[in-house]
């Protein structure tokens, strides 16, 4: 790194400002990859949060994938579900968005309908009839509501059981309910419908906790059901496979322009230092020892950079951006896109400081140069 | 014994053909003495320093530097023997411009493996051999030109090789300058004990020589009269007249 190092204090206005584009690719990487994670929490984590492996849609018409949109089950599926081998729970759950109103504050939220005592729920035991679990969110959209106060779902009074977790599901606060206060608030169709020996028993979808034993293809055919792991079942929220996508596109997007800059920069720099590389290999520099050079310095400067705009966006997170904004700054959301940066900035680096290995020590005598 | 070329035929690629820059060319160079390599523009001067410096591998005959037979080594073999026994001046100074006079000169131990904060004494001691030691800390942009032709020189002698080369080392001076760079050369010859080659189109630096070769088309010569020293040297007109500078 003799050379190395001087050339970056010496051409220290050209080294500053790629480090300066590294830095704001970068901060605008860290501020998305926060508020992509902000904004997925918002989106799925109630899901996320439930206490099962698989979840079971009713089955969605041919060329269609399942929806929590527009899925509807029946008690005789989850009790069909409940008896398939392998599978240790099937839980019913209903969902909808509806309306909360507590005083003169009313606020949207998720209706998540769970049978009396079920463990989806936090604090499940405590719900039934006439009262609802809370997430905090939903609690304080509320005015702050506490165990023991009164509001109204969707025009029914309910009692605050308890005020437990932050799930939230499509951008509003989760409010636990019984199954059949769900079914009076959600719209009809949804709930309530369904004819033979179990009208009026429904449910949006099917938490299933399974063991690797459970034929869950089979037990799908058998029962009309479309079932997917928890995770695969998150495309299946609507507004977050578009969001998630887009968000995740541009994060792409600025991987690769950075990769692309910080490649242009060092091929330039590579090609307008030939000839000092065709002297340092007559003078008997090895290859290695010139690779070795070059690509420390791109590290160097990748390394400051991204630590740069990593620190900035983390600051920025912490201090400026207001609550209201989803932006979630944990160590993974903030450092590993910085360890892709720094990884692709480093393998376009390497590919155009490989062009040292074709540069003739031969260039350097004579006047030709 | 520190170079020795024999029969050495260089030939580079030249549309459908191969055009001969060097034919059947046998040099020997002793240590502590200085050869100088006269010849037109074209004759193959800055080839057979190539040729020396192993920076082309000739199509026949054998190159040995310092008792190693080059013809075979692998490409790392001749850089490491570049990098510990041979000094090259290059034409132009070829400096690096982020360093100063000092560092040029340590440089040469860093690509070696060794520390340049080691290597400092020898480089000081080279540059105020070079009367440069006022000026160790200047870049080059700072020196003049002549300055600069001998922190090359310095750098050349940095690893402490027994083979220096010089090509024409003063196109870029003025005559004045490029005589007390020539007069340099010599001297640090005989002190340091290397086996100098030196291509120059000046022949009034040729004085100093131990002994002169012309280069005619590929093909080496003793000058006329020449008897392997300077002695007697006579320039030939013919032949000056052709060159460029
Ligand atoms: N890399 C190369 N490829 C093809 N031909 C070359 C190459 N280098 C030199 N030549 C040719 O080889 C011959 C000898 O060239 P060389 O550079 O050795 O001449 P020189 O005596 O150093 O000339 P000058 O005094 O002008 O520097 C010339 O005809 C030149 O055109
Ligand atoms: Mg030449």
């Amino acid at each position: 790194m003799f050379v190395a190092w001087r050339d970056l204090r010496f051409a220290k206005g050209r080294f500053a400002l790629m480090g300066a584009v590294i830095t704001l690719i970068t901060l605008l990487v860290g501020l998305l990859s926060a508020l992509s994670a902000g904004l997925a929490r918002q989106n799925i984590s109630a899901i996320t949060g439930l206490p099962a492996d698989r979840i079971a849609f009713a089955a969605p018409g041919p060329g269609r994938s399942p929806s929590y949109g527009d899925s509807t089950v029946t008690a005789r599926q989850w009790r069909r579900w409940a008896e398939v081998p392998g599978v240790t729970r099937a839980e019913p759950l209903g969902i909808t968005s509806t309306k909360a109103t507590a005083g003169d504050r009313s606020a949207p939220v998720s209706a998540f309908g769970v049978r009396a005592g079920s463990r989806l729920a936090p604090d499940g035991g405590a719900i039934h009839d006439r009262t609802a679990v809370l997430s905090a969110a939903a609690a304080a959209g509320l005015g702050g509501l506490a165990p023991g106060d009164t509001f109204a779902l969707a025009g029914r009074r309910l009692t605050v059981a308890a005020v437990a977790g932050d799930a939230s599901f499509s951008h509003t606060p989760v409010i636990w309910t019984a199954l059949s206060t769900w079914a009076s608030v959600a719209p009809p169709g949804a709930a309530g419908t369904a004819a033979g020996p179990d009208a009026g028993a429904t449910a949006t979808v099917i938490a299933l906790d399974t063991t690797a034993g459970a034929d869950v293809a089979a037990a799908d055919r058998a029962i009309g059901t479309r079932t997917v792991t928890k995770d695969g079942s998150l495309s299946a929220i609507g507004s977050y496979a578009s969001e998630n996508g887009s968000l995740q596109l541009m994060r792409g997007f600025l991987f690769a322009i950075s990769a692309l800059v910080v490649g242009a920069f060092f091929t330039v720099w590579t090609i307008q230092r030939a000839g000092d590389i065709a002297v340092l290999k007559a003078l008997g520099a090895s290859t290695a020892h010139l690779l070795k050079d070059a690509l420390g310095q791109a590290a160097a400067l990748l390394v400051v950079g991204t630590l740069l705009g990593t620190g900035i966006a983390a600051a920025l997170g912490a201090l400026v951006v207001p609550d209201t904004v989803p932006f979630l700054l944990t160590p993974a959301t903030v450092l590993a896109p910085a360890a892709v940066m720094i990884l692709l900035g480093a393998l376009g680096a390497a590919l155009s400081v490989r062009r040292i290995t074709s540069v003739d020590p031969l260039t350097a005598l004579g006047s030709a140069r | 014994m520190s170079l020795d070329l024999s029969d050495v035929t260089l030939t580079y690629p030249d549309g459908d053909d191969r055009l001969t820059a060097l034919d059947h060319v046998t040099l020997h160079v002793p240590r502590g003495t200085l050869t100088a390599v006269a010849g037109p523009s074209g004759s193959g001067k800055s080839s057979l320093l190539a040729v020396a410096a192993t920076l082309v591998t000739p199509d026949a005959g054998t190159v040995s530097v310092d008792g190693v037979t080059t013809t075979g080594l692998s490409r790392a073999e001749l850089t490491g023997l570049r990098r510990r026994t041979i000094g090259i001046v290059f034409q132009q100074p070829h400096l690096l411009p982020s360093l100063t006079a000092l560092e040029q000169l340590q440089l040469m131990a860093s690509i070696d493996g060794r520390s340049p904060a080691g290597a400092r004494g020898r480089a000081l001691e080279l540059l105020a051999a070079v009367g440069l030691a006022d000026r160790a800390g200047r870049r080059p942009h700072q020196l003049s030109g002549g300055q600069r032709q001998r922190v090359g020189i310095a750098r050349a002698l940095m690893n402490e090789p027994t083979l220096l080369l010089v090509d024409e080392p003063t196109s870029a001076l003025d005559h004045e300058r490029g005589a007390a760079v020539v007069d340099l050369i010599t001297r640090l010859t005989r002190e340091r004990g290397t086996a100098t080659v030196l291509v120059t189109h000046d022949r009034t630096h040729l004085r100093a020589a131990d002994r002169i070769v012309e280069v005619d088309d590929g093909r080496l010569g003793d000058p006329p009269s020449g008897s392997g020293t300077s002695v007697g040297y006579r320039p030939q007109g013919g032949v000056t007249a052709t060159m460029s500078g």
